[in-house]
């Protein structure tokens, strides 16, 4: 159904007194860049985007917006793959990209103040002069902003070892739907009342708009070392994870690729994987000199262990990012390789690895459908890439029965429906496959708390107790990355 | 050993009946936090026998356990394994639990450099205001579905739910751990404090207290022996006591009870505060700072939010005084819609966080 036009005239009207002509697009070939994040399989154009500059423009945005109950979907780079951006028909997209300063720098707090649309890595490089850096580092960090990360919970290859978004953060400052500045959380270690940073973080943009994030900064290691291991079996690889970890060794990062991943990777980036292996592991140990010398020694002991073929150390600074780049790289490597694929995000503990990698072995026999698969494996979240052609009858359902059957695998064995990507508007029905009405109900309340209009980012990341109800069968639609050229997870 | 005994039915039951009769709950565990936050009226539900582990397997980092489960016993089974508790809750008495720890939320020594309790709260499985049973979170390190319920719960103080069973972060016990004994001017432990910070020694805790700072210092034997070098300082003998009594509160400062105890949250560079001088306790390199004080309120909270903190009446409640520090009021609103989105009612420790709801 079309908008009021009268009431989209009077919208505009009411935007036209808080922002600059130049903020606000309404042109249909203006909007189609905001039609969608990174998971193009869904496209809405808005009534319009707004890219305002200042915090008291939010704040006037909003309250316009609430007055007049249009939904606001907020949008940070839009490199998201759970479609958590994608716009509302009947509302605007609250651009935050033109909040792009770094305010501040405090090296004695190991912290900084930074506006929402900074890139992730951006961060990082600012404060390098200082020897710090900003840990979570989602692959796509080269492109994605802070205050996305926080809507998202973002993690990274290192969190692992140095925690998810949420550990990474002190303070944020929140515009709620009426207009309010909320300061959350604190300069301190310790914050008095509910802990709604814990809250906002990871809500992807439902309960309030983030325009500025005080991120904690960690000290650069002193040493560096990535090994590489191969394995003539997946299983074997993921026993010498959960080996490493029995162990007492916590590594910046534990990745593991298969043999499909491995062969992509190497033809897209030259990483100088083998080939010929059933699976690799690249492991990560940082810290102090003598300690990661201890751990290494220890890692690959286990390694050999657990029956892998070669390990190899990486020696320089540039071959170890040679090793990561190779990894970073794998999703895009793999989009060569076939014409469409499917990503998935779920997690699972580990113990369950070797399990969960032999039923996606033989779910892919079942469907006649090929997956390579690409694990955060210290952590569990597991990445598997079902390769098919949108352009043969059939498959892309059966593509998505797939990814449906792997990611109630998860669930079943402890895991969750998604570690990083977020449930956005593409997972909405694997939801109710992970929460009983209890928590669905819980999450409402919650949202009743900070947005009882529902017009923050309506229809996303929490299901409705009906649509849950109405659900026969879980049903995981079909996503398309866009930015091919970008590192992903 | 760990008692395994699961009242969750029992539990359940209680709030039903509390519901249905309107009548508030106190929620009690080991009750050795019973002084902390506001006062509450009303009566006792006890978790203490809702005990066990649901699930624990050490590879996996992650244990599942019910909220009356001891933590001193907890700790005996996961150092068993290898493991710990990163976030050091205090064990006010040998019998607190868990569930307590979690809801009170309150950190040890190790908090600024291996995390808050929220931190390592993975999961948890609640009775909901509305009377229903939930689970939040899970057992894995990475889980973003739905809002993050179950690390809301963390220095909630039992006000939003109640806690069944917690799924919480292990890590790995370190190694070697020395404890150096330096003494100096506060100002001059406090810049060593940062210095340390920006070196990334391998610190797990910090205290001054009677013009001495005792460093904790963990990890591989090598990188401790050399960070020994580096800093200086005699070896303290017996560390494990002198970090378990300040962490438990046994250690002689907190044994004075003429006046009341605050606790003070800076940023952790914050140089010395003259008006704060006098008998107090600095933890966590600068960032918690325990004072005994009878200076009026409004004045012991102004100087913190001077400094960019704020300041919790810890113990020895003061008629009409707040024992959190006062929030600035669209944000307080925010806090009081969010405790009667999730307990409409009101039944769970009505006024222990803020004293008006």
């Amino acid at each position: 159904m079309e908008f009021d036009p009268d009431l989209k005239a009077k919208l505009l009207f009411q935007l036209n007194e808080i922002l600059p002509q130049s903020a606000i697009l309404t042109a249909e070939e203006d909007l189609r860049p905001y039609e969608c994040d990174a998971l193009t399989a869904y496209r809405r154009l808005p009534l319009a985007v707004v890219l305002p500059t200042t915090i008291e423009q939010v704040q006037a945005i909003t309250r316009t917006c609430a007055r007049m109950n249009i939904p606001v979907v907020a949008r940070g780079a839009g490199t998201g793959l759970s479609g958590g951006a994608l716009p509302d028909e009947n509302g605007i997209v609250l651009g935050l990209s033109r909040f792009n300063q770094i305010l501040g720098i405090d090296a004695e707090n190991l912290t900084a103040r930074v506006q929402p649309g900074v890139r992730n890595l951006a961060i990082s490089q600012a404060v390098e002069p200082y020897g710090l850096f900003y840990a979570p580092d989602p692959s796509s960090q080269i492109a994605c902003s802070i205050g996305g990360n926080v809507a998202e919970n973002s993690g990274g290859v290192h969190c692992l070892k140095y925690g998810l978004t949420i550990h990474n953060i002190q303070q944020i400052k929140v515009v709620t739907i009426d207009g309010d500045l909320l300061t959350i959380g604190s300069e301190t270690l310790e914050t008095s009342g509910y802990d709604l940073l814990a809250l906002m973080t990871g809500s992807e943009g439902m309960l309030g708009i983030v325009v500025e994030v005080m991120v904690k900064l960690t000290v650069k290691p002193q040493t560096v070392q990535v090994l590489m291991a191969s394995f003539p079996q997946v299983t074997l690889a993921g026993d010498a994870v959960a080996a490493i970890i029995s162990a007492g060794i916590v590594p910046a990062g534990l990745e593991m690729m298969d043999n499909l991943a491995i062969r992509a990777a190497e033809a897209f980036a030259k990483a100088g994987y083998p080939t010929e292996a059933a699976a690799i592991l690249l492991c990560e140990l940082d810290g102090l000199e003598a300690e990661v010398e201890e751990q290494s020694t220890r890692v690959k002991a286990i390694l050999q262990q657990h029956g892998a073929g070669s390990i190899h150390l990486a020696k320089t600074s540039s071959e170890r990012a040679r090793l990561w780049a190779g990894r970073k790289s794998a999703f895009p490597a793999v989009g060569r390789m076939s014409p469409d694929y499917y990503c998935m995000d779920g997690t699972i503990p580990r113990k369950h690895l070797a399990q969960v990698l032999q039923a996606i072995t033989d779910l892919s026999e079942h469907y006649d459908l090929r997956v390579a698969n690409v694990f955060h494996a210290g952590d569990g979240n597991l990445h598997p890439l079902i390769l098919y052609d949108a352009n043969r009858l059939g498959e892309l359902e059966k593509a998505e029965r797939f990814g449906a059957d792997i990611l109630a695998l998860c669930v079943k064995v402890g895991g969750s429906i998604t570690g990083e990507h977020g449930v956005g508007h593409e997972k909405l029905d694997s939801m109710c496959v992970q929460f009983g009405e209890a928590a669905l109900e819980t999450f409402h309340a919650v949202k009743q708390a900070f947005d009882p209009h529902e017009l923050l980012n309506p229809g996303k990341a929490i299901p409705t107790l009906h649509r849950c109800a109405e659900l026969g069968a879980m049903h995981v639609h079909h996503g398309q990355l866009s930015h091919p050229e970008l590192p992903r997870f | 050993m760990i008692a395994n005994n699961d009242i969750t039915q029992d539990l359940h039951e209680q709030v039903l009946i509390a519901l249905d009769r309107q009548q508030p709950l106190t929620l009690v565990g080991g009750n050795s936090k019973a002084f902390y936050g506001n006062e509450t009226k009303a009566a006792a539900l006890h978790t203490a026998q809702h005990s066990g582990i649901v699930a624990y397997e050490p590879s996996e980092l992650a244990v599942t356990v019910r909220a009356g489960t001891r933590v001193q016993a907890l700790e005996a089974l996961l150092a068993a394994n290898g493991q710990m508790l990163a976030f050091e809750p205090p064990c006010l008495s040998d019998a607190s639990t868990i569930g307590g720890a979690v809801a009170a939320g309150l950190s040890g020594p190790a908090r600024p450099w291996l995390g808050a309790v929220r931190d390592h709260v993975l999961g948890a499985r609640v009775v909901t205001g509305h009377g229903k049973i939930a689970s939040f979170g899970g057992q894995v390190m990475k889980n973003v579905a739905g809002y993050d319920v179950s690390r809301l719960m963390a220095g909630s103080l039992g006000t939003l739910a109640l806690i069944l069973d917690v799924s919480l972060k292990t890590v790995p016990k370190l190694a070697a751990e020395i404890t150096l004994a330096l003494e100096m001017p506060e100002a001059d432990a406090l810049e060593l404090g940062v210095r340390l910070r920006q070196d990334a020694m391998p610190l797990t805790a910090s205290c001054y207290f009677e013009e001495c700072l005792y460093l904790r210092l963990s990890g591989a034997s090598s990188t401790v022996r050399s960070a020994t070098r580096t800093i200086g300082g005699e070896i303290l003998p017996n560390p494990e006591q002198f970090w378990r009594a300040l962490r438990n509160q046994t250690h002689e400062f907190f044994q004075q009870f003429d006046r009341p105890l605050w606790r003070l949250s800076f940023p952790p560079a914050t140089q010395q505060i003259s008006r704060l001088e006098g008998n107090s306790l600095i933890e966590w390199s600068g960032a918690q700072r325990w004072i005994y004080s009878n200076i009026p309120v409004n004045l012991i909270r102004s100087i913190a939010e001077k400094h960019k903190g704020h300041a919790t009446l810890y113990r020895g409640r003061l008629p009409g005084v707040s024992t959190f520090h006062p929030q600035p009021h669209p944000l307080l609103n925010m806090q009081k819609r969010l405790k009667q989105a999730l307990d409409p009612q009101g039944i769970f420790n009505p006024g222990r966080l803020n004293k008006d709801w």
